[in-house]
């Protein structure tokens, strides 16, 4: 399944392309987690990637973040090739994400754990690290206080003195985007951002997904099980299953299309409405 | 000129009436050389281990090969001193500047790598290789003729009582920085093994190194160091003030170091390396900036114990004997500076002082009998250590104030 | 709050080239380094084929013992994460034990108590095993005591607690045996439990050689048969493949074929004429390794006890809650251990006649480097890693540089690390994001 379907022709085709995976294909040993996988990612979208457990979601995750490198097929990132770059670096050109399950820095506090992802923007180096030169002292500051209007968006800014393992689940899933958004993306990746939250967080979740995007200029893609969550805010969809994409569309087509439905939906048709 | 705040001067008031008064003990002759001796052996081991806590403690490297470093400080400096008080500078300017010429090379080849994508760790690793083959062998043909004749000559126009200590600075730091340069070949390939992986192969490094201080007049060109007889002649400069100083000094970069937005990169890499990848932080560099500052410390450390003892043994560096930071570093509490530098001092003046003075003649092979049963009951009823993370207020994160609550709010958050 | 975010800075990249060429270049490098290495090897041989082949007969003997030491290291660190070094003191109390067996008891005649005059065979054969056996106990169970009351109390603690007791165990065992009263400080010479006989060139029957060849080729028809069948479709095949029985056959035939061959068929080479010799301490080491190694095998990979081991080796949480008992399996666990470090410390004292309080740090080191380079956790990666060690230990010393044999085998260690970073057989870690 080569191109887009039509029916995307909603898209605004005049945003830039910022990311574009190409014909991606991902082996585990002899398995075949991925194959020739495509995804064009314009400026400000909102794209959900949905499909059975083991589909292959979060392995394209992986490569798209340089967890693993492509066994073939290119990533572009705006103009640079990302496969085969270290994750760091791809994270410090404006990839950030989160994880299915949080790992967060457990034994750090709520602020230290938002300023170790805004680390490659310090501005200062060892040096005046140790000896304490005005430059640190400066840059130091303007770290903290952007961590804490990070903070403070989430809601977090009264625990930032607290240890991040501490806190409750819901606010640790919080603070792992608080997290991701201190890197300065433009791209934001959430994996499975709603997982163990109940209706009232989602809603919640939903709303600050939307508001981030629009206050960070975002573009968001996004892995989640919970098809309230991806129908209603997601912009278009892909669905995958075995490593392949089966449907691409708006949402309330990939709900009806049948292939979706025998993959996917038919399964879990009760979480669906 | 910023305010001081209140812990930084407690701390420094603190540390000067610590030196001061063991100071006037030393200086009253209260302290005999034996008791002397315990406590540079303590403070030449307090600095081992907390290099081995920024490496273990702060970066979550388990690592056994602080000895290994240490015993490089050691017969470093020791090396560069012995030949200097015989009127030979080609050993100081070999160590010196010969490292600082390795050091600019690494740079430049840093830089150029950086042009490249997709370089594995065993080719970098083998160009740092030759690059330090190379720089070594250039000091020893261009800048020993060079500069020996130079450097001796301004350090025979300077007042012997300014000439010597700064001869011994320039010993210590060379130590240091060849500790840090074989570190840094070491851990290039090394670090990125998993954390027991890595412990393994420093516990190799430890053994490799013994063997080769071993064999340092048959195998390696140092006829001085007279290998497996142990080097003699190593003059004894070192005071309580250098000790004191360069324990101090440590502290202070590292807490320095550690409260920055460096130091909680390398926490980070500790807590979850995968994780700290992802948001950005280079984790091989954190390790490696880790492990080297670790070992400059511990081979800094090394050059001190060098010149107060003033014989060198490769048996003192036994890999046995690398067990020794690590025991510390955990009695002390893993990530406690407080911890390491209490425990580190007690632990020597405890094990080399107490139980050999006090056990009666004829059980002193008990020591190492009653030893272990301390391991044991301490690991059975604290092994979180006796400091846990417990820090003084000095070396504490600062705390950070709640922000205030700008004018204007913004705009509707939802959450 | 400022919109600087959004409008972030974005540095301008230089062009970057593929470092493709940079990798190349050092693997030539390395490569160059490895074929060196090799020719200062072939060279050794080339000069002198005799002595060559003969290190590598007691390289053999080495890497047999290493391999039983190895074991414990292994099946510990697999089960609970554990890198014992007190395992190299149970392999000292194990040579111990049979000195005393030996010296005070005279536990290795112990035939003759019952039949004053039988012949030497009799006695000596069952005499080593019941030594051998003594010692594996006591090791053993020494080594399930160590667990109960050093480890097992840290187990829910930070691993680094469970380290540090271990090398607190191992010292405490070192220097309390140091005591005077205890087995002192100095070395003492060690009775073997049996005559040395030295067979060398001639001296070993023909029919014997030949025997071994035919052991050999028949496990090997069988494996090969078997693994046809297999192919074919025969599931049952497999598991027979592994059948203990055959395992014995494989490599005690094999390397009994190659030794037996290679010392009791003369080595001439033009006019030039070698003879080599194997004594029969290194027959026992090797015919004892096998045996313990492939038990060990049958017992893992064949026994409840071993799924146990497996399943508790791999979670052990979620083996406790299927009904395992976790801390009899890993009791179990340290026993096998501590008796294979056992019966390796006779063989040990057997084949350098000495034995010292601290005899247990070097060859516990390198047999726990040998575990490493195998792949840690892995049995057949112990074996090879040991064998591995024991060549390189050897050959290093022999034709590298012999006060750096240490060094060497050091190196040996990081070196395989680099290139396979968990070890040959080792498996990597799952690290899911």
């Amino acid at each position: 399944m080569k191109g887009r379907p039509n029916n995307l022709s909603v898209n605004v085709k005049s945003r830039p392309v910022v990311l574009q995976l190409e014909d991606v294909t991902h082996f585990f040993g002899n398995l075949r987690a991925v194959h020739n996988f495509d995804l064009t990612l314009r400026q400000g979208e909102l794209v959900g990637l949905i499909g059975p457990n083991g589909a292959g979601k979060t392995t394209v995750f992986n490569l798209i973040t340089g967890v693993y490198r492509a066994s073939e097929g290119s990533i572009r990132y705006e103009d640079v090739e990302l496969v085969g770059l270290p994750s760091y670096e791809i994270i410090q050109m404006g990839i950030a994400r989160t994880f299915q399950n949080i790992r967060l820095f457990s034994n750090l506090s709520v602020l230290d754990n938002v300023r170790i992802a805004y680390h490659p923007h310090a501005g200062y180096n060892m040096l005046d690290a140790v000896l304490r030169t005005r430059r640190f002292r400066e840059k130091e500051a303007e770290m903290t206080e952007r961590a804490q209007e990070f903070l403070e968006i989430f809601r977090l800014d009264t625990r930032q003195n607290d240890i991040a393992g501490s806190l409750p689940y819901g606010l640790q899933r919080r603070l792992e985007i608080a997290r991701a958004l201190a890197a300065w993306p433009r791209i934001l990746i959430l994996d499975e951002p709603a997982a163990g939250m109940n209706p009232q967080e989602i809603d919640q979740l939903m709303d600050l997904i939307h508001f981030i995007r629009e206050r960070f200029d975002l573009t968001v893609l996004l892995v989640e099980h919970r098809m309230r969550l991806v129908m209603s805010i997601c912009e278009w969809l892909t669905v995958m299953d075995f490593g392949e994409v089966i449907a691409r569309g708006l949402p309330d087509e990939v709900r009806s299309n049948p292939k979706v439905v025998e993959a996917y939906l038919g399964r879990e048709a009760v979480v669906v409405r | 000129m910023a305010k001081f705040k209140k812990p930084s001067v407690y701390f420094v008031a603190g540390s000067l009436l610590i030196f001061l008064v063991i100071q006037g003990l030393i200086s009253t002759g209260t302290l005999n050389d034996y008791w002397k001796g315990i406590i540079f052996w303590g403070g030449a081991i307090t600095i081992v281990t907390l290099g081995l806590n920024l490496i273990y403690g702060f970066n979550g490297q388990f690592s056994l090969g602080q000895y290994g470093f240490y015993g490089i400080g050691a017969y470093g400096s020791a090396y560069v001193t012995y030949h200097w008080v015989r009127g030979d500078p080609a050993a100081m300017v070999v160590a010196l500047f010969g490292s600082l010429l390795v050091i600019g090379l690494y740079a430049a080849l840093a830089w150029g790598l950086r042009r490249f994508y997709g370089v594995t760790v065993k080719a970098r690793f083998t160009f740092y290789l030759i690059i330090t083959i190379l720089g070594f062998w250039a000091s020893v043909v261009v800048l020993v003729p060079l500069l020996g004749p130079m450097m001796w000559g301004f350090f025979a126009a300077l007042p012997e009582a300014v000439a010597q200590p700064l001869v011994f600075f320039l010993a210590l730091i060379s130590g240091g920085m060849l500790a840090g340069i074989t570190s840094f070949l070491f851990g290039l390939p090394v670090l990125e093994l998993g954390s027991d992986y890595f412990g393994i192969a420093t516990l190799g490094f430890t053994i490799i190194v013994k063997v080769l201080l071993d064999n340092t007049d048959t195998i390696l060109p140092f006829p001085a160091m007279k290998g497996a007889r142990g080097m003699l002649g190593i003059p004894r400069w070192t005071t309580w003030a250098w000790v004191f100083g360069t324990l101090f000094v440590v502290i202070v970069i590292m807490r320095n170091l550690l409260h920055s937005s460096v130091g909680r990169a390398i926490v980070s890499v500790r807590e979850d390396e995968r994780a700290a990848e992802l948001v950005g932080i280079d984790v091989a560099n954190a390790k490696i900036l880790a492990f080297v500052l670790g070992s400059v410390f511990a081979g800094v450390a090394g050059g001190l114990r060098a010149h107060d003892i003033t014989f060198l043994h490769p048996q003192s560096f036994h890999f046995i004997q690398s067990f020794n930071p690590l025991i510390i570093v955990v009695f002390g509490g893993l990530g406690s500076i407080t911890g390491t530098v209490f425990t580190g001092f007690l632990w020597i003046v405890l094990l080399e002082g107490v139980l050999r003075l006090f056990l009666p003649s004829g059980y002193e092979t008990w020591r190492f009998v009653i030893y272990p049963l301390i391991l044991l009951m301490m690991m059975l009823l604290r092994p979180e250590g006796l400091f846990g993370t417990y820090e003084l207020p000095f070396l504490r994160a600062a705390h950070v104030a709640k922000r205030q609550a700008i004018a204007q709010k913004p705009e509707e958050v939802p959450v | 709050m400022t919109n600087a975010l959004v409008t972030r800075k974005r540095g301008k990249r230089p062009a970057r080239f593929d470092g493709l060429i940079l990798n190349r270049i050092s693997l030539t490098i390395f490569g160059a380094c490895g074929l060196m290495l090799l020719y200062v090897l072939a060279n050794g041989f080339y000069r002198n084929p005799g002595v060559f082949i003969q290190q590598v007969l007691n390289g053999l003997q080495l890497g047999f013992i290493y391999a039983l030491i190895a074991l414990g290291y292994t099946m510990i660190y697999g089960i609970v994460k554990l890198i014992n070094f007190a395992h190299g003191d149970v392999f000292m109390v194990g040579a111990f034990s049979s000195f005393y067996a030996i010296s005070m008891l005279d536990l290795h005649r112990w035939p003759e108590w019952v039949w004053a005059d039988a012949p030497p065979a009799l006695v000596t054969l069952p005499g080593t095993v019941t030594v051998i056996l003594l010692s594996m106990l006591i090791s053993g169970a020494l080594a399930v005591v160590i667990e109960r009351f050093a480890y097992r109390p840290l187990r829910n603690k930070p691993r680094i607690a469970a380290l540090i007791t271990a090398i607190g165990v191992s010292f405490f065992m070192e220097y309390f045996g140091a005591l005077p009263f205890v087995y002192t400080n100095n070395y003492q010479t060690y009775d073997r439990p049996f005559e040395v006989t030295v067979f060398s060139a001639g001296q070993i029957p023909i029919w014997v050689i030949v025997s071994f060849w035919v052991l050999l080729g028949v496990s090997v028809g069988i494996f090969l048969w078997l693994s046809w069948r297999w192919k074919c479709g025969d599931v049952a095949a497999l598991a027979w493949r592994r059948h203990p029985l055959l395992q014995f056959g494989l490599l005690f035939g094999g390397f009994m074929a190659v030794v037996l061959t290679l010392t009791g068929v003369p080595l001439r080479i033009g006019d030039r004429f070698w003879e080599l010799s194997v004594s029969s301490v290194m027959l026992v080491i090797m015919g004892s390794s096998i045996v313990l190694q492939v038990l060990l095998q049958y017992i893992v990979a064949h026994t409840r006890l071993g799924m146990a081991m497996r399943a508790a080796a791999y979670d052990k949480q979620a083996a406790r809650l299927m009904g395992i008992n976790v801390d009899m399996v890993i009791s179990a666990t340290f026993a096998i251990g501590g008796g294979l470090a056992g019966a390796a410390g006779v063989l040990f004292a057997t084949a350098f006649r000495q034995v010292y309080y601290l005899m247990g740090i070097t060859p516990g080191l390198k047999a726990f480097v040998a575990a490493v380079v195998g792949g840690i956790g892995s049995i057949p990666g112990a074996f090879v890693g040991s064998l591995i060690m024991g060549q390189t230990e050897v050959l290093a010393a022999g034709f590298i540089s012999t006060p750096m044999r240490d060094a060497i085998a050091f190196s040996l260690l990081i070196i395989v690390l680099l290139l396979w970073p968990q070890g040959i057989y080792g498996e990597p870690p799952a690290d899911k994001v």
